[in-house]
């Protein structure tokens, strides 16, 4: 990757964030302060419950933080109304869920339109388009099938699919192989290599799964809210 | 995005038809028993719509229905035609006999007088025979009601009744709504009414009115009153009346208000059950809508039109079914001539109308609950 192709997604500044359970106030980020670039496949990874799920929650704008600020691509996302803040997801964010939260009731290509439906295109066109992408992701040929028709990595697919079809600029994926073999698991980080990452665009991959970790550009490690490690590869001693 | 609300909606056909079912019937018990209530309030004021003729009723003080007159002296008459603005007044008498027919079986009937010159007081239509046939010995012509109970596969006409021990013979079938309580009406002229009913002196229990054309109904109503101390009414109010006594002197009201009220219950603990658990089992994906950016105003909209959909096939189908009964039933004389009023579909649509705003706004509290965030938890 040249260094003139990078350029800032993500900046995190002073970001935490508490919750409260009953009485009791519980700060599980501390003091983070990272940059995201395009281009690059950065992972964040770390136990469960060392606050990397909320991180990214706070990094796509779906959870406010308690304190600091996010910018993506230049816009201070938590200073957005609310309206502004979801037109801005729609717009400049693709989603891919651990479980894939596919619309059951409708097929694989409307699955992956909603973003464009959501946006207003016309749903014949939008479709159109669904295809075309999972074209690029050899399952056009699975389009008319509702998702309990499809395998699972196939169903991982078409999630895919709908985080990219609306050509958004950050692309955040949540344990994608956690359900998967090693070998399917390293076919899927190579896919989101391959359709993901590109230079106008981010890709953030929550995960803890050890196999894929050499696949990264840019590891960054949770420790109990905060970042313990910033790199390319995972330190020696995880 | 509607479209892919409709399409969640109709995919989980389980919870779709459950949701379907929960309006539909809860329409049906509500349109229903509501037109089947006003039908029989209507009955009430049968007596009075069978005699479209009569624009004033006169009758004594303390007569109340068409049913609940108490009689008066024969004079009544000629005090009424006395008044004026009346341009004929007929005497009318209403009692009831116990018939036996030719089996030997009792049928309590009620006996009508109706003018024996000008036969004023008949219904309108004949389903056989005419008017006229009043006119020949011990004649009475029987309503459609009589016919189907007492006569029930064969023709009455000719039939000859035992009328507290004098002879009737059936020579015509009048085309009539029925009383509340579908009791056999047999229509004689008055002389020969006063033959068939053994009473008192007194055995005139109205004074059927028809008005000049330069005085309404209530002035003459007026008018009549104050000359001859005697009650009038006009058509619309003496019909007011028999459909009063009912709402006042009967439990029905009541019964069918607890049963609209149970459908509306059912209706809203059904839908309100399945319309919750098809938001809770579509959570998730609401949740990965929220992520992706479609905004709480939009899922509001989806949740509506899910609701609305529901709402409207199942009103539809619970409407049709309404109809479907009444017309399945029509007939038989219990439910003869019922129809269903406009208002009562309306009715039936604003609780369905409550019953979805409720529900789906019960459950549209859990979608926009749910944090966005919560897709990755």
């Amino acid at each position: 990757m040249s260094a003139a192709s990078i350029s800032k997604a993500i900046s995190v500044r002073d970001i935490a964030r508490d919750f409260t359970a009953g009485q009791q106030t519980i700060r599980v980020l501390h003091d983070i302060d990272i940059d995201v670039h395009s281009g690059e496949l950065t992972y964040i990874v770390g136990e469960s419950g060392s606050g990397k799920t909320t991180l990214i929650s706070i990094m796509c704008g779906i959870l406010y933080p308690t304190e600091g600020t996010v910018r993506v691509f230049d816009t201070d996302i938590y200073h957005l109304s609310d309206t502004e803040l979801v037109e801005f997801r729609l717009k400049n964010i693709g989603f891919i869920f651990q479980q894939y939260n596919l619309i059951p009731a409708i097929d694989a290509a409307s699955n992956a339109a909603v973003p464009l439906i959501a946006q207003g295109m016309d749903r014949h066109e939008a479709r159109e388009r669904a295809v075309a992408m999972m074209d690029k992701l050899n399952i056009a040929d699975q389009a008319d099938k509702l998702p309990n028709q499809l395998s699972g990595g196939q169903q991982q697919r078409v999630a895919i699919a709908r985080a990219l079809v609306h050509e958004p600029r950050l692309v955040v994926c949540d344990e994608p192989t956690a359900a998967l073999d090693a070998r399917s698991g390293r076919r899927v980080m190579d896919l989101l290599r391959e359709v993901a990452v590109d230079e106008d665009r981010a890709c953030i991959i929550v995960t803890h799964d050890n196999r894929v970790f050499d696949l990264a550009d840019r590891i960054l490690v949770l420790e109990d809210g905060r970042v313990t490690h910033d790199g390319t590869e995972m330190p020696e001693d995880h | 995005m509607i479209w892919i609300a409709i399409r969640m909606l109709t995919g989980d056909r389980q919870k779709f038809y459950g949701l379907l079912f929960g309006i539909a019937f809860s329409t049906l018990l509500i349109t229903q028993q509501l037109t089947i209530f006003v039908n029989l309030l209507e009955r009430g004021a049968s007596g009075v719509y069978n005699v479209s003729s009569a624009d004033v009723w006169v009758m004594d003080p303390v007569s109340r229905t068409t049913d609940v007159a108490y009689a008066m002296p024969s004079t009544a008459l000629d005090k009424v035609r006395g008044v004026s603005g009346v341009e004929w007044a007929v005497p009318h008498i209403r009692a009831t006999a116990a018939v036996r027919t030719k089996d030997g079986d009792l049928e309590g009937v009620a006996i009508i007088g109706v003018d024996d010159a000008t036969l004023i007081g008949l219904p309108k239509r004949m389903i056989e025979g005419s008017p006229d046939v009043l006119s020949q010995p011990d004649s009475v012509i029987i309503d459609d009601v009589g016919m189907t109970r007492m006569f029930p596969d064969q023709s009455p006409i000719g039939e000859r009744l035992e009328l507290n021990d004098q002879r009737a013979v059936i020579r015509g079938i009048a085309d009539a709504i029925p009383s509340f309580t579908s009791t056999v009406v047999l229509y004689t002229k008055y002389s020969q009414a006063l033959n068939y009913v053994p009473g008192t002196r007194n055995r005139l229990s109205f004074v059927l009115v028809g008005k000049a054309d330069d005085v309404s109904a209530q002035q003459l109503v007026d008018r009549i009153e104050a000359q001859t101390g005697l009650r009038a009414r006009t058509r619309e109010q003496f019909a007011g009346d028999g459909v009063d006594f009912i709402i006042e002197n009967t439990g029905i009201p009541l019964n069918f208000g607890i049963t609209v009220l149970l459908g509306f219950i059912v209706g809203v603990a059904i839908v309100g059950l399945t319309f919750s658990l098809f938001i809770r089992d579509n959570i998730k994906q609401f949740g990965a809508l929220k992520a992706i950016g479609v905004s709480n105003g939009r899922i509001a909209r989806m949740v509506a039109a899910q609701a609305g959909m529901v709402g409207m096939v199942g009103y539809g189908l619970g409407v049709l079914g309404t109809v479907g009964f009444i017309h399945a039933f029509s007939g038989d004389p219990t439910f003869k001539g019922f129809y269903i009023p406009w208002q009562i579909p309306l009715i039936s649509l604003v609780a369905i109308v409550l019953i979805i705003a409720l529900t789906g706004w019960l459950s549209l509290r859990t979608v926009l609950k749910t944090e966005p965030a919560a897709v990755f938890r």
